[in-house]
């Protein structure tokens, strides 16, 4: 039961990074390709300059609690997905930087320089986090220790052999790229004013079209692929709730655009990043890492949990610091509000 | 160099030391930033809070260098030491969780507000989120050392099944009395370290004639926090460490010190190079009884030499734990000297005519930051071959299906994006000393300009 919990918290811990850090990794990505003028570059920075760093804590207090609450999945992905993690690592890193130094010299030439690495470095981790889903939702080859190694690609097919890399981990990748670009899209509308807004609310409404495309579509891929899912759905109906919380914000993204409601379509397009991946979590669910060679060998909440006595202990102080946490977040969010100084 | 585990202890080696360097400077400046703001509050005097404002830009640059280089060191015990994490992260997973839910959400908030919120929040306020961010910073040294503490002596746990082990007792793991001298000790190290800093560049603008007012104050509250911190390091929190180690790693104590035979009043070595072939020490200075007693209290005590405890146990690289060991110490007393020197002459009121203490002040600047990278080696170079002390060994604990060659691949891409960002850190740093500390309002970091 207490194993249960923290896979629900830790499942909507790193789903309120995904939210958080994804507007700001989609807007990386309209910096780059969707402005126009140094003055609307640093729009978007600004709207995301005073938050990245506290957004990124999410990962890594949620990097943390799925270090104590369930070592053995920790170990095993983070080890067996070593290399993905080591360019996710160097992607972050290189973002961090880019935002930091690109207003420090008064040069066109080192500004569009890290322009150039802030978007693309964005870019990637969307793609990459989408992956990096894609490997969890497909399975992977445990062996009866609970690890494994996934080279970057192999041939790429889905099936035992597969890399990191393979076209349904792809697909995945773009479906996640397509969605933050909406979110960050909504957020940049949200945050910016004149030719930007106008022109970011084009994007999000742009691009909801491709999100729609991609959910349909991973979304039959990923009940055939992975045939654990379907059956959770039907064993569990309550569990509908969450594709209907997903189709809910994809519907209300569409709807506010059109209203012109900028806070709403951004929150609804929250709304719908955390309904795929509770999704997710629950088609899952009991697994945390399904094998796709071995299915006894299967990562579960109950096989790679940390023992009773730590996982209680840990709900008395994770709860009032997360509640602190979430606090500190909220006061940020509501000082910040409103439109960014152009 | 080419197993894997050699290349897994290698890249964790290099990250970690890389990324210290960093969170040791905003450990102690955060704590001098607070005092600086106080005197600021409490005076009126503006040139304090001029001061704050240029050593907040200072650890700005730096908290980013320290985060972004902190992520792949929590990645890390999950993708290069997957055993290790399998059986332990049950127990330090709480501290390292525990770190970044009440410490990185609460620095990483009240960070902006303190940089961006002078005029805003209001003298009070603004002094108040100069505190919290002070507070964040201690706590996460606390969770950090705690977790290393537990791998140095590890407390409130029992095996559990295919040995992993388990959280046996949560107070066993926060109160680890190992805790105490370490993290006192470390974090009075970081104060020195901020506090040289300070007054490095202090006699910097005071040589160069530049900010003079500021420059004094950087040279004051540098000399006199380095001072303090100093003497705080050799006693009490240096010996307390030392006798924590002599009780609980009798073996390490023998290494680092370079004692191989056992003996009652067992010399301190000042200088000499071990042999590690034939068990002796090349051309020693010692002084006789001296580690008997700092260690007992005894001058005649006996100290076990390494030649008694079997090889097996002994740390795998004897010769560098001695030689860490031997340039903190070393370091150690020669910025001791060097802070009386500069505390008498504050006080006497030559500091700042004195042409040849600024420069010595100025030369300092790297000694602090070599001194405690050495006071880390000797902890974890003398914690070997364990990686948790007694418990289990270092080569048990690496990633099992991760090959030597990625590990060298992903290493050799951690050196060279650690290049580019140290190159970029120190023009950062460098703009910002040449800028000075000059009446504008508050500074605007990077991305909020």
């Amino acid at each position: 039961m207490i194993p249960a919990l923290w896979f629900w918290l830790i499942a909507i811990m790193i789903a309120g990074y995904v939210v958080l850090d994804g507007f700001d990794l989609g807007a990386g990505l309209l910096h780059l390709f969707g402005t126009r003028s140094d003055q609307e570059r640093q729009q978007v920075l600004k709207s995301v300059g005073s938050v990245w760093d506290g957004n990124e804590v999410w990962l890594i207090a949620g990097g943390g609690t799925l270090y104590f609450a369930f070592p053995g999945l920790y170990s095993a992905a983070f080890s067996g997905f070593y290399l993905a993690l080591m360019m996710v690592l160097w992607l972050l890193i290189l973002r961090g930087i880019s935002i930091e130094v690109r207003g420090e010299a008064d040069s066109s030439m080192w500004k569009s320089f890290w322009d150039v690495v802030f978007g693309g470095s964005s870019a990637l981790l969307a793609l990459l986090f989408g992956v990096a889903l894609g490997n969890v939702v497909r399975g992977v080859p445990i062996d009866s220790e609970g690890f494994f190694f996934l080279p970057l690609w192999n041939n790429f097919q889905p099936g035992a052999n597969a890399g990191i890399i393979d076209w349904y981990t792809v697909l995945i990748g773009l479906a996640s790229l397509a969605a933050l670009a909406m979110h960050g899209s909504t957020w940049v509308a949200l945050k910016t004013t004149g030719d930007l807004e106008k022109r970011a609310s084009g994007w999000a409404s742009n691009f909801w079209w491709a999100v729609a495309a991609l959910t349909v579509l991973i979304t039959v891929v990923s009940f055939r692929l992975q045939p654990h899912i379907p059956a959770q759905f039907a064993a569990n109906r309550w569990g509908y709730i969450f594709p209907l919380l997903a189709l809910a914000g994809l519907a209300g993204v569409r709807l506010f655009i059109a209203r012109q409601n900028e806070l709403a379509s951004f929150l609804s397009s929250c709304l719908y990043l955390l309904g795929m991946l509770t999704s997710a979590a629950f088609g899952l669910f009991p697994y945390v890492l399904p094998s796709n060679v071995a299915p006894e060998n299967g990562l579960t909440v109950a096989n790679s949990a940390a023992a009773l006595y730590g996982l209680t202990i840990g709900l008395w102080w994770w709860i009032p610091g997360m509640v602190l946490a979430t606090g500190y977040s909220f006061f940020v969010y509501r000082r910040l509000r409103g439109k960014v100084q152009a | 160099m080419d197993s894997a585990l050699a290349v897994h202890r290698l890249h964790f080696a290099f990250t970690v030391t890389y990324h210290y360097l960093f969170p040791q400077l905003t450990m102690g400046l955060a704590l001098l930033i607070v005092i600086l703001k106080t005197v600021a509050l409490k005076t009126g005097n503006e040139h304090y809070n001029e001061a704050s404002r240029f050593w907040a830009k200072i650890f700005a640059i730096n908290f980013a260098m320290g985060v972004v280089t902190g992520i792949p060191m929590e990645f890390q015990f999950g993708t290069n030491w997957a055993r290790f994490s399998k059986a332990a992260g049950g127990v330090i997973g709480q501290t390292l969780a525990m770190e970044g839910v009440f410490s990185f959400f609460l620095e990483s908030t009240f960070l902006g507000l303190f940089l961006v919120g002078e005029q805003r929040l209001g003298r009070t306020l603004h002094w108040f989120t100069g505190v919290l961010v002070f507070v964040g910073a201690w706590l996460s040294g606390f969770f950090i050392i705690a977790t290393d503490a537990w791998m140095q002596h590890p407390t409130g746990y029992r095996m559990g099944a295919n040995g992993s082990i388990l959280l046996d007792n949560i107070w066993g793991l926060i109160l680890n009395p190992w805790i105490l001298w370490q993290y006192l000790h470390n974090m009075i190290a970081a104060v020195m370290t901020a506090s040289i800093v300070m007054a490095s560049i202090g006699a910097y603008y005071q040589l160069t004639g530049k900010f003079v007012e500021q420059a004094r104050i950087f040279l004051r509250t540098g000399v006199i926090g380095g001072t303090v911190a100093v003497f705080a390091l050799l006693f009490p929190t240096g010996d307390g460490q030392g006798r924590m180690i002599a009780a609980h790693q009798p073996i390490t104590l023998a290494a680092m010190e370079g004692l191989f035979e056992t003996s009652s009043g067992a010399p301190i070595v000042l200088i000499g190079q071990p042999d590690t072939g034939k068990l002796t020490l090349d051309n020693p200075i010692m002084v006789p009884g001296a580690l008997s007693f700092l260690t007992y209290r005894r001058w005649e005590a006996e100290v076990k030499g390494l030649k008694d405890f079997p090889p097996e146990l002994w740390p795998d690289n004897i010769s560098l734990l001695y030689y860490s060991y031997h340039i903190m110490v070393g370091l150690g007393t020669l910025l001791i000297l060097l802070m009386v020197v500069s505390v008498w002459s504050l006080l006497r009121g030559r500091l700042y005519q004195s042409k040849r203490l600024l420069w010595a002040l100025m030369l300092a600047l790297p000694f602090p930051y070599i001194a405690t990278t050495a006071g880390w080696m000797t902890a974890e170079i003398g914690r070997q071959p364990w990686v948790i002390y007694g418990l289990m060994r270092t080569a048990d604990g690496p990633s099992p299906r991760v090959s030597a060659g990625n590990g060298i691949f992903t290493l050799l891409g951690f050196m060279g994006l650690y290049l580019v960002l140290g190159i970029l850190f120190l023009f950062l740093v460098y703009k910002e000393i040449d800028h000075g500390p000059g009446r504008a309002a508050m500074p605007v970091t990077g991305a909020n300009e």
